[in-house]
């Protein structure tokens, strides 16, 4: 049981779908700009992921070889469908928020990714919490992402005041910055940073490498 | 072989590769798939209905109360919602036959039977077109006329714009002004849709002596009652929002329609 | 008209402003070479399946196209994303079918490419924004080249910078891919900024 829980371990920081495997990002950054987005996102792609996972893994020996990429799509579309239905139904507000990027979870890297490498050879236990685990990954950094841009653009949290502006009599000025599309490309460009200082074992290998040599005499 | 368990097994225990399977398995996907869907979109539909109408209710009611006192009125009058009718652009003339509250003048304005094409000296809010109707809502007490409601569409910096314009009798103050719907930069243009900024427009003349349309967002500071202070840093979304207004008050907008209102009364 | 291309190549570039297609442009901008062909892959495949999608959509799914038969009822967009996903996967496959019967040479050049496209996010979302923001044919034409052109001039000028980048000497951490997020903002600043160009 121990060694079925890295499944869902894993994936938040040592083998992070974001951070480390580029994978999933494009959906991810537009939904950010408030932390309310980022969190009702975040669970729509768990959930679809999760579903899809067990789904293709409980198939996945009648799958045939030849049509494996398009079943694994109309299966992943279809749950994405459900999910966008359901927060329309539940979360109106927010849908409209979040547009067209609920229905992106489709051609999201990160669903197609780990239901081609990791689904389709495991059974169905091990692929939900791969799943799981996936989906938390991706959920944390969509959280620090949302809660950065929305405190320091806004001053607000989930729509609460928590740094008052000056334009409410409080000494917070609201970095516009934040709110707009580039930011999302600084802090996640800085988070790379951070994790891989802090877990050296990540960083790349640079292509070339500066040498020292002996100044010609 | 009739039996369907033994079928059933029978195709599971085909090859993958098997020309019937493959073919099996797509139709089955697509088959459940299509249940899922269909089924998620009918169960919730009757929800998400109820959602839209409840968004266009409350859009109505706060569109009521940034006008200071109209609330009272209307309680007084013992009513809870605005009447709407259905305005020809064209003549100015209101249209019978059709329930306007179910009338969607956004669904129309891409319909080519039921729009026009908008003359490029004359679209200054790039709409390209517009509906031949739209809803209008009036309130009026004892045959006489104290507010109309119009909406109005155009274009800013990255999105359309969607507003309510509310002209008091005289159909040249602005009562209120309310972004219904906007998809522009967060924290500049976006700002439009703020309290604080529709806040400026109650008391603003549309028209001058002439009867000319000159209302306008300007940059920086208003100076006179025709004018209403822009956003700094979205000065694009501010000449959106000023160029709808001229648009629909102008001859081919609401013009007609608000002409034949004053020299003929409803 | 004018104003939608230029919209949609520069300051509402699909890439760096609405974040679509990221992990392919982070993942292929090694190489110029390589991210040109994706670039000029992406072009021809959005020209197409955004018009296509549009035809698709106003025949079949949109409130009232069964009207004819009778059906006025009937309301087929919530199947927009499916039949939009089922079209591009399709024409990624014929197009590479076409492109390996007639144009071998171009074929070589793009193949790799073409089935990544099916998942990449900007093609799809292509048509997604087209039923939004309501484009009619014609202009679902020009967006659909202006996107997708926006798209490819940001591969290629995020992979001319990486192979800059390679020869300075960056901090461990952000060797790779943080380095690269840091470069897409500072494009994506610069992209912005075109908003104030007006034709």
């Amino acid at each position: 049981m121990a060694s079925k829980l890295t499944y869902l371990t894993a994936p938040l920081i040592d083998k992070n779908p974001i951070t480390l495997q580029i994978l999933g990002i494009c959906s991810a950054l537009a939904v950010t700009t408030s932390l309310s987005t980022a969190l009702v996102m975040a669970a729509a792609l768990t959930a679809v992921l999760c579903l899809s996972s067990v789904v293709i893994s409980l198939i996945r020996h009648h799958i045939p070889g030849v049509i494996r990429l398009i079943v694994q799509i109309v299966i992943i579309a279809s749950m994405v469908v459900v999910i966008d239905e359901v927060l329309q139904a539940y979360a109106f507000g927010i849908s409209r928020q979040l547009s067209v990027f609920v229905g992106l979870i489709v051609t999201n890297c990160l669903v197609m990714g780990r239901a081609e490498a990791f689904a389709m050879r495991n059974p169905a236990w091990p692929s939900f919490l791969d799943a799981l685990g996936n989906g938390l990954g991706y959920s944390l950094i969509l959280v620090l992402v949302g809660v950065i841009r929305e405190l320091f653009g806004t001053g607000t949290l989930l729509g609460y005041t928590l740094l008052v502006p000056k334009s409410e009599g409080g000494w917070f000025e609201p970095l516009g910055l934040m709110q707009l599309a580039p930011s999302a490309f600084f802090i996640i460009g800085a988070l790379i940073w951070g994790i891989r200082a802090r877990w050296s074992a990540q960083a790349e290998k640079p292509k070339l490498v500066l040498v020292d040599v002996e100044a010609p005499r | 072989m009739l039996n369907p368990l033994s079928a059933w097994s029978g195709f599971l225990a085909r090859p993958n590769d098997d020309r019937i399977k493959v073919f099996g398995v797509a139709i089955l996907v697509a088959f459940f798939s299509a249940v899922l869907v269909s089924t998620a979109s009918v169960v919730l539909k009757p929800m998400q209905d109820a959602h839209l109408e409840a968004e266009r209710a409350e859009r109505m009611a706060r569109m009521i109360d940034t006008l200071p006192g109209l609330r009272s009125i209307m309680e007084e009058m013992g009513i809870d919602a605005l009447q709407s009718r259905l305005v020809d652009l064209e003549t100015g003339a209101f249209v019978e036959g059709i329930d306007p509250t179910s009338y969607d003048i956004q669904a129309a304005a891409t319909d080519p039977e039921r729009s026009v094409a908008i003359p490029d000296e004359l679209d200054v809010a790039r709409l390209g077109g517009r509906a031949r109707l739209a809803p209008i809502y009036l309130l009026e007490r004892d045959e006489e006329l104290l507010l109309v409601v119009l909406p109005v569409v155009g274009s800013g910096y990255q999105s359309t714009l969607r507003a309510m314009l509310a002209l008091e009798a005289d159909l040249k103050t602005v009562a209120a002004l309310t972004i219904t719907e906007q998809g522009e930069t967060p924290g500049l243009g976006a700002r439009v849709e703020t309290p604080e900024w529709q806040a400026l427009w109650p008391g603003k003349q549309i028209a001058d002596e002439s009867g000319e349309i000159v209302i306008s967002v300007v940059r920086g500071q208003a100076t006179s009652p025709y004018e209403v202070d822009g956003i700094s840093g979205a000065t694009v979304t501010s000449n959106g929002v000023g160029n709808m207004l001229r648009y629909w008050l102008g001859p081919h907008g609401f013009g007609s329609f608000l002409e034949r209102l004053r020299e003929e009364g409803l | 008209m004018t104003e939608l291309l230029i919209a949609s190549i520069f300051h509402q570039n699909i890439a760096l402003t609405s974040f679509l297609g990221i992990c392919t442009f982070l993942a292929v901008s090694e190489r110029i070479e390589t991210a040109f062909g994706l670039g000029l892959a992406i072009i021809a495949v959005q020209s197409i399946s955004v018009p296509v999608n549009n035809l698709i959509f106003n025949a079949f799914l949109v409130e009232g196209a069964w009207t004819w038969a009778g059906l006025p009822e009937v309301d087929l967009s919530y199947l927009k994303l499916i039949t939009f996903i089922g079209v591009i996967a399709a024409q990624v496959q014929i197009l590479e079918l076409m492109l390996d019967r007639f144009a071998p040479a171009l074929y070589r050049a793009l193949g790799i490419f073409l089935p990544l496209i099916t998942v990449n996010c900007a093609v799809l979302g292509g048509s997604l924004f087209m039923v939004e923001r309501r484009y009619d044919f014609g202009e679902s034409i020009v967006y659909g080249f202006g996107s997708g052109a926006g798209w490819a001039l940001a591969i290629v000028a995020f992979a001319a910078i990486r192979e800059r980048l390679r020869y300075s000497d960056i901090p461990q951490g952000l060797q790779g891919l943080g380095g690269a997020f840091l470069v897409t903002g500072l494009m994506s600043l610069g992209f912005t900024a075109l908003g104030r160009i007006s034709l």
